[in-house]
């Protein structure tokens, strides 16, 4: 009877502490609900008035004498032209840096090398956004004879070696998973290293590099202090990488500390916070579901 | 002998490109190091901003920094931990736990200034704790959450299922042999995934700009609902905002370095700890 009873109480308590833990993992969901739910909070009534329509304009100048405007597609034109420059650039360093690491790289190279990768990944935004302000943006300026080296490419430079630890330890991840039969059946073949890396290996593992890249663009999107201090933050529609942009990112960190709050300018900027919340949780998505199939292959 | 010219060359290639940002690296970590080590010294170390920060130290903003890391881990630490549990310990394969899991990779993707624009929204303004060293943590908490998450479950994954089965097989509960057989294998584990966790969050600005970040404070705070200043947001306002930047260059550049060295020997520890943890598993293992 006393055993039952102790069994009993045991019983009782594992369910309490299941429940404690359960909650505590619950908390990533709570978390992601109050995100969207208090952007969407502060944002909303800005559709009411002065209506969404207000956003889509192509002119962003949220404090005027005579008329305010609330365009922000300046601002994503911004931060789409400085995502594309630094993922041109961090793809070719990222994935060869990846396939070079796992397949050409002795151990003892590897060894030495992984670590810097690591730190990189490791150095605070803003310390690379000083390093971008006081060294490369100089040099850009001189390389490239341009009045001003805050601009979209200084921007690009900078987070495109941002996204390189991303890039090189997910496909790293993905190179290593594909299944040694695969390169062994190619190299008896008589096919050379190389040949046996760009033709099987890469291929093979291409889902998870693509979803390393995603991964990388998300980042680089979502990177706020580097951009806000060496692209300059003219807030204009260009192509150009050498014109000076502002990114979604920069526009509410160096706006949203002077702006009255519930203003129609606050909730324009919780507006860009939400399109941008967007934007990531897209590429999210598309990399989780792409990772995921290539999990199931054998 | 083309062909193997080719190929000679576009594995030089491959690893041109991989030195080229080992270089990039070395060059950043150098540059900072050598221009802001003249910098250290006692009294940048030990005392308040005076002039805008152009002479004096950066003590309230190396207190704020150390607080908010504090603070942060305090609630993220428990909270991730007891996730990571939960995931690997309890969880079947269900719609609840991958709402969970889907959670937790979108909250890794989260940019941090949206995380910023939330902590504002629900701490600052809603929960009426203003822009405070409280707000502040519970925003880097939120944060940090899914590093910390990930890697502990990892950790959790190195334990071998014998060790469960063992104690289940004497009639230990779930909850004992959490305790007794999983736990104190898995905590050195899980300790180097929340210190990630923290090394993530360290050199955070965004987020802090908007939920507790002060220009400048003459005094350090007094509680959890008090201003503080913070070096990442120190550095960003000496590099852009002073009127006369070049002359502040060494009070940059040693900021920096500090801001650096405590980042760096955060992620450092963790890179040791899993080190040391994964040779003692080796021999567990053989």
């Amino acid at each position: 009877m006393q055993f039952f009873g102790a069994y009993q109480l045991s019983n009782w308590k594992d369910k309490v502490i299941k429940l404690i833990f359960l909650s505590a993992a619950s908390t990533s969901v709570l978390v992601v609900a109050l995100i969207f739910l208090f952007l969407g909070n502060e944002a909303i009534p800005f559709a009411r008035d002065p209506g969404i329509g207000e956003l889509w304009q192509s002119r962003w100048s949220p404090v005027s004498f005579v008329k305010e405007s609330f365009g922000i597609i300046p601002l994503i034109t911004g931060s789409l032209l400085v995502t594309l420059i630094a993922i041109v650039l961090a793809v070719p360093f990222g994935v060869g840096g990846a396939v070079y690491l796992s397949e050409i790289a002795s151990k003892g190279e590897k060894e030495f090398l992984k670590p810097f990768i690591e730190l990189l990944a490791g150095i605070p935004s803003v310390v690379i956004g000083f390093f971008g302000l006081i060294v490369l943006s100089p040099l850009i300026k001189q390389v490239f004879h341009l009045s001003s080296g805050l601009n979209a490419i200084t921007g690009g430079i900078l987070l495109a070696l941002m996204a390189v630890p991303t890039i090189v330890s997910v496909s790293e991840d993905a190179i290593r998973a594909v299944p040694g039969y695969l390169t062994e059946a190619s190299l008896a073949l008589g096919a050379t290293r190389l040949q046996t890396i760009w033709k099987v290996t890469v291929p093979a593992a291409i889902s998870g590099i693509s979803a390393a890249i995603l991964l990388g663009i998300g980042r680089v999107i979502g990177e706020t202090m580097t951009v806000m201090m060496v692209t300059g933050n003219a807030a204009r529609i260009t192509l150009s990488p050498f014109q000076s942009v502002r990114t979604m990112t920069a526009t509410i960190a160096a706006e949203m500390g002077e702006v009255p709050f519930g203003s129609d300018h606050y909730r324009a900027l919780f507006w860009v916070g939400i399109i941008l919340l967007l934007f990531t949780f897209a590429l999210v998505l598309l990399s989780h579901r792409i990772m995921k199939k290539y999990k199931s292959l054998p | 002998m083309n062909r193997r010219l080719q190929e000679a060359a576009l594995i030089w290639l491959m690893r041109a490109l991989t030195y080229t940002v080992v270089f990039a690296v070395g060059f950043i970590i150098l540059d900072i190091v050598w221009k802001g080590s003249p910098a250290l010294n006692w009294e940048f170390l030990s005392q308040f901003p005076r002039r805008s920060g152009a002479e004096g130290g950066i003590l309230p903003a190396i207190f704020g920094t150390l607080s908010l890391l504090l603070g942060s881990s305090l609630i993220a630490l428990p909270l991730g931990m007891a996730s990571a549990i939960y995931l690997n310990e309890y969880a079947r394969h269900g719609r609840f736990t991958s709402i969970i899991r889907m959670a937790i990779v979108t909250l890794a993707g989260v940019p941090s200034i949206v995380f910023g624009l939330f902590g504002l929204g629900l701490f600052v303004i809603f929960f009426k704790f203003g822009a405070s060293i409280l707000a502040g943590s519970l925003t880097l908490a939120c944060m940090m959450l899914p590093t910390v998450i990930v890697s502990s479950e990892e950790a959790l994954k190195t334990i071998p299922m014998s060790l469960r089965e063992g104690s289940f097989a004497l009639g230990a509960s779930k909850w004992q042999t959490i305790r007794t057989n999983v736990l104190p294998y898995a905590i050195p584990g899980m300790l180097t995934g929340a210190i990630l966790g923290v090394g993530r969050v360290a050199g955070e600005t965004a987020p802090i700009l908007l939920t507790v970040a002060a220009f400048y404070l003459p005094r350090l705070p007094k509680s959890v609902f008090d201003q503080v200043m913070a070096l990442p947001y120190h550095l960003y306002v000496l590099a852009t905002q002073h009127p006369d930047a070049t002359k502040v260059r060494p009070m940059q550049y040693g900021t920096a370095l500090v801001l650096l060295l405590i980042v760096l020997s955060v992620n450092l520890g963790a890179i040791l700890l899993r080190g040391k943890i994964r040779k003692r598993y080796a021999k567990l293992e053989s």
